[in-house]
C-alpha cells in the first residue's frame, strides 16, 4: 500500500464523476420510457415525434458524457 | 497485443487507439504531417464520393444498388431539413447534407477493425460543431439584423423573470456548440473505449467466452450509436438553423 495522496484523490473523483454517467442513464429511461408510453395512446401520433424523441436522448446523454469525460480528464489529464 | 506485463496488467491500454501516428517513419506531428487521422477522413471523403458519383452516374428511374443508397440519404436528409426548418432551410441543405454523410461515413469506418476513428476526437468535432454555430449566427444577424437578439428575450414570460431568462438563454446558446461537438466525440470515444476494455479481459482465459460476448454485443450497439449520433447530430444543426431563421417562435 503506496503511492500519493493526489493519485487516491484523482481516482476517487473519476468514480464519483462516473457516478453522472448512472444519472443520465436515468433521463434517457425516462426519455424513452415516457415516448413509448404517449406513443402506445396515441400510435398515430407517434412517428411524427420520434426528431423530438431523439432530441430529448441526445439532450438527457450529452450531460452523462460531460461526466464521463470528467472522469477521462481527472484519470489522464489532471 | 495483448501480452501481459511482468506484474499481470496488460500492456495496451483502452485509450491507445486514439493516438494521432505519423503513417510515414515516426517523426513529431506537425500541421502538414499524414497522421492514420488523414488517412481515415481521407477514406471517408473517398467513399462518400465514390457513393455518390455512382449514385447519379445513370440517374435510371429505377434505381439500381448504389442509386438507392443515395436517393436514401438524399430523400431523409432533405425531408428532415423540410420538417424542422420549413421551406426556407431548403436553401441550406447541401450544408446539412454535407454534415450527415461525413459524420455518419467516418463514424462507420472507424468500426472496422484497425481503422482509426476522426469523430473520437474533440479537434474533429469542434471544428464541425463551432462551424456550425459560426454560420447559424452570422445567418441570424444577416436575416434578421438586431431583432435577432430578441430571441433571448422572452416576451410571454413575466416582466420580472424576463431579465434572469435572458442571461440562461445566453449562456446556454454559447454552451450549444460546446455540447453540439463534445457528444459526438464522447458517444464514439465512449463506445471504442468500452470495447477494448473487453478486448483487454479476453486475454484472461476463464472469462475470454463472456468477455467476447461482450465485445459482439457492444459493437452490435456501437453500430446503433453511430447512426444515431450522425442523425443527431445532423438535427440539431436544423433546430439550430430554425432558430436563426425563425428566431421569434
Amino acid at each position: 500500500m503506496e503511492g500519493d495522496i493526489a493519485l487516491l484523490g484523482k481516482f476517487i473523483g473519476a468514480g464519483l464523476a462516473a457516478i453522472g454517467s448512472g444519472a443520465a442513464a436515468i433521463g434517457v429511461g425516462h426519455v424513452a420510457g415516457n415516448y413509448l408510453a404517449g406513443a402506445l395512446r396515441n400510435p398515430s401520433a407517434a412517428a411524427s415525434q420520434t426528431a423530438t424523441l431523439f432530441i430529448g436522448l441526445a439532450f438527457a446523454e450529452a450531460l452523462g458524457i460531460f461526466a464521463f469525460l470528467v472522469s477521462l480528464l481527472l484519470m489522464f489529464a489532471v | 497485443m495483448a501480452e501481459e506485463k511482468a506484474d499481470g496488467s496488460l500492456v495496451f491500454h483502452p485509450l491507445d487507439q486514439f493516438i494521432v501516428k505519423p503513417l510515414f517513419g515516426d517523426g513529431a506531428v506537425g500541421v502538414f504531417t499524414i497522421t492514420n487521422a488523414t488517412l481515415w477522413l481521407a477514406i471517408a471523403v473517398l467513399a462518400i464520393v465514390a457513393l455518390f458519383v455512382m449514385g447519379t452516374k445513370k440517374r435510371d428511374i429505377v434505381p439500381g444498388r448504389s442509386q438507392s443508397v443515395a436517393e436514401l440519404f438524399y430523400s431523409f436528409i432533405y425531408k428532415m431539413v423540410e420538417d424542422v426548418c420549413g421551406k426556407e432551410g431548403a436553401k441550406y441543405f447541401p450544408y446539412i447534407m454535407t454534415l450527415f454523410v461525413f459524420i455518419l461515413f467516418s463514424n462507420y469506418l472507424a468500426l472496422l477493425p484497425m481503422s482509426f476513428s476522426p469523430t473520437s476526437h474533440i479537434a474533429v468535432t469542434a471544428i464541425l460543431g463551432f462551424g456550425v454555430f459560426i454560420v447559424v449566427t452570422v445567418l441570424g444577424f444577416v436575416l434578421h439584423g438586431a431583432t435577432f437578439l430578441g430571441m433571448f428575450w422572452m416576451k410571454d414570460a413575466p416582466a420580472i423573470l424576463r431579465p434572469i431568462i435572458a442571461v440562461i438563454e445566453v449562456i446556454s446558446y454559447f454552451v450549444r456548440p460546446v455540447s453540439h461537438s463534445i457528444r459526438l466525440a464522447g458517444n464514439i470515444m465512449a463506445g471504442h473505449a468500452v470495447i477494448k476494455v473487453f478486448a483487454g479481459f479476453a486475454a484472461i482465459a476463464a472469462i475470454a467466452p463472456v468477455s467476447i460476448g461482450a465485445i459482439m454485443a457492444i459493437y452490435g450497439l456501437e453500430i446503433l450509436v453511430c447512426g444515431i449520433q450522425a442523425y443527431v447530430f445532423t438535427i440539431l444543426t436544423c433546430v439550430y438553423l430554425k432558430d436563426a431563421l425563425h428566431p421569434h417562435h
